[in-house]
């Protein structure tokens, strides 16, 4: 899958959890979701399951950790969905 | 409870409803008056083989629902008991024009709290997590599976949505839970710990939280073909309960908190009791000890320092069961008031059913309404009256035709429930 495309996908899951509609309007690679996007931490799980359920992936623990950017997290569905 | 005083006095100055009959106040207001049913036969209820394929779920449609949630809430609300509860809870603090909170970093109102009831208004949501649970797949209840099914769900969201900063949880005694909770609100403001207190209660319908009794065999079976005429409280043929679901809401407020702001105001709460018939002498965990009754409708006279004979008018617990005559019987003996001298008596449930935890909300919206604006809603489908009855109360004291009455002062309330626990609340026109 094309990055530009999962980033996409990204942001139309991301969107209803967002807090912070300008930082969302501005969002890029390093676009931090708690920070800078004020994402509930409650929600980043919702977020989790909608993108495993979009992509047809599995997130681990240890990857739903280290996804604290859109970057990182594009970086992971990348490497999932090549498998 | 605190007895009243001139000091203390609590008024209803705001109210919302989800009721299996009509959603919102004008739309109550006409269907009590033209003593609308809001009993259906539910397809899904024949289809999984209950006995009793009718009930009560209120008409709510997408518009209103998309005015009290995002889309992302009416994505992963599965809690029709919640639902209900919020949109009749946020409309009554609406409806009393108090301000809702537009951005987070607003000052909670620290003199406004929130005992609001539930039963199982998280029926849906527990049924979905189970499943996921049960096929190993945990992760994907997501963090909005336990504010759906924790006991204090729904007075946790209405909390949030309204930035209340004052006392917030749920209170739950099965059938009297929405009495209960008007009480418990009334007495939190009589005691000045609270100025202004949302209450009234929720509950799911359909056949997760309506299984249990169609076990029981205590819901109306053999009235499918014929759902309107299904629940008949106080009649001969009454045959067991129509289960029902929705929400009733009240804002209760100080008659000091409401006179500084100018607030319209409904009614006031004269006073009430809550007691238990202890499971003794009859009483057990479904039926009630009737002396438990008896002293809960005394007791709220005393406390709201009101007479028998002031009485105008009754809404019953009267589920269309075997037990309606006998609470004619105990509201006669603890009024000591019978035949014609007896208050008008009528069942809601004969339009809406059984609502379980929300009746008793449901119910306490429709009298203030009718205090307020001079009316009684007919008691439908007791053509038939039970000879029990009347040989205790005469039958003019039965609203079969909707009555217009100006003068009315006091009506009482009452509501019964599993675990013989009674409450009773005495409304009056203010």
């Amino acid at each position: 899958m094309e990055r530009k495309e999962i980033i996409e996908k990204l942001k139309k899951i991301i969107e209803p959890y967002v807090q912070d509609q300008e930082a969302f309007a501005n969002i890029n690679e390093n676009t931090d979701m708690l920070n800078d996007l004020k994402v509930n931490s409650a929600n980043l799980v919702d977020i989790i399951i909608d993108a495993e359920i979009e992509f047809d992936i599995e997130i681990d623990d240890d990857s739903a950790e280290k996804m604290v950017t859109v970057k990182d997290a594009v970086q992971i569905i990348e490497q999932l969905t090549a498998k | 409870m605190q007895a009243r005083s001139p000091q203390n006095r609590v008024v209803v100055t705001g109210m919302g409803v989800v009721s299996p009959n009509a959603v919102g106040l004008p739309d109550f207001e006409q269907a009590l008056r033209q003593g609308k049913s809001g009993i259906s036969f539910i397809p899904k209820l024949e289809e999984l083989k209950f006995g009793c394929q009718i009930g009560g779920v209120p008409p709510l449609d997408d518009a209103t629902k998309e005015k009290y949630f995002s889309p992302l809430e009416l994505r992963y609300l599965k809690a029709t008991g919640i639902i209900y509860g919020i949109v009749a809870g946020v409309a009554a603090w609406e409806d009393a024009g108090l301000p809702v909170p537009q951005e987070k970093e607003a000052e909670p109102d620290w003199e406004g709290g929130c005992i609001f009831g539930a039963g199982f208004s998280g029926a849906e949501a527990v049924r979905d997590a189970t499943y996921l649970v049960d096929n190993k797949n945990v992760r994907r209840l997501g963090s909005t599976t336990v504010p759906q099914v924790m006991y204090s769900g729904i007075s946790a969201y209405l909390g949030g949505r309204l930035g209340l900063g004052n006392q917030v949880t749920t209170n739950a005694a099965a059938c009297s839970t929405g009495t209960e909770s008007i009480l418990m609100a009334a007495e939190r403001i009589r005691m000045g710990y609270a100025q202004r207190m949302l209450c009234g209660g929720c509950d799911s319908g359909g056949p997760y939280v309506w299984s249990g009794f169609d076990a029981m065999r205590v819901t109306k079976r053999r009235s499918n073909d014929d759902p309107t005429a299904a629940s008949r409280p106080l009649s001969a043929s009454a045959a067991g309960f129509v289960p029902g679901s929705g929400a009733g809401a009240l804002v209760l407020e100080s008659l000091a908190s409401a006179e500084a702001r100018g607030a319209r105001i409904y009614a006031e709460i004269l006073g009430g009791a809550i007691n238990s018939g202890g499971q003794q002498q009859g009483g057990t965990m479904t039926a009630p000890n009737r002396k438990g009754i008896v002293r809960c409708i005394q007791q709220a006279l005393n406390n709201a320092g009101v007479q028998a004979k002031e009485i105008d008018a009754i809404s019953g617990h009267l589920t269309s069961t075997m037990f309606d005559p006998h609470e004619v019987e105990q509201w006669s003996l603890a009024l000591d008031r019978n035949g014609k001298d007896f208050p008008y008596i009528s069942s809601l449930k004969s339009l809406i059913g059984h609502c379980l935890s929300a009746a008793g909300a449901i119910e306490s919206v429709a009298v203030i309404l009718e205090l307020y604006r001079g009316f009684l809603h007919p008691s439908i489908n007791c053509e038939d009256l039970h000879p029990e009855v009347t040989s205790i109360i005469d039958s003019d004291c039965i609203p079969q035709k909707t009555l217009i009455k100006e003068d009315l002062k006091v009506i009482a309330k009452s509501s019964f429930g599993f675990g013989d626990v009674n409450s009773c609340v005495l409304f009056g026109k203010y």
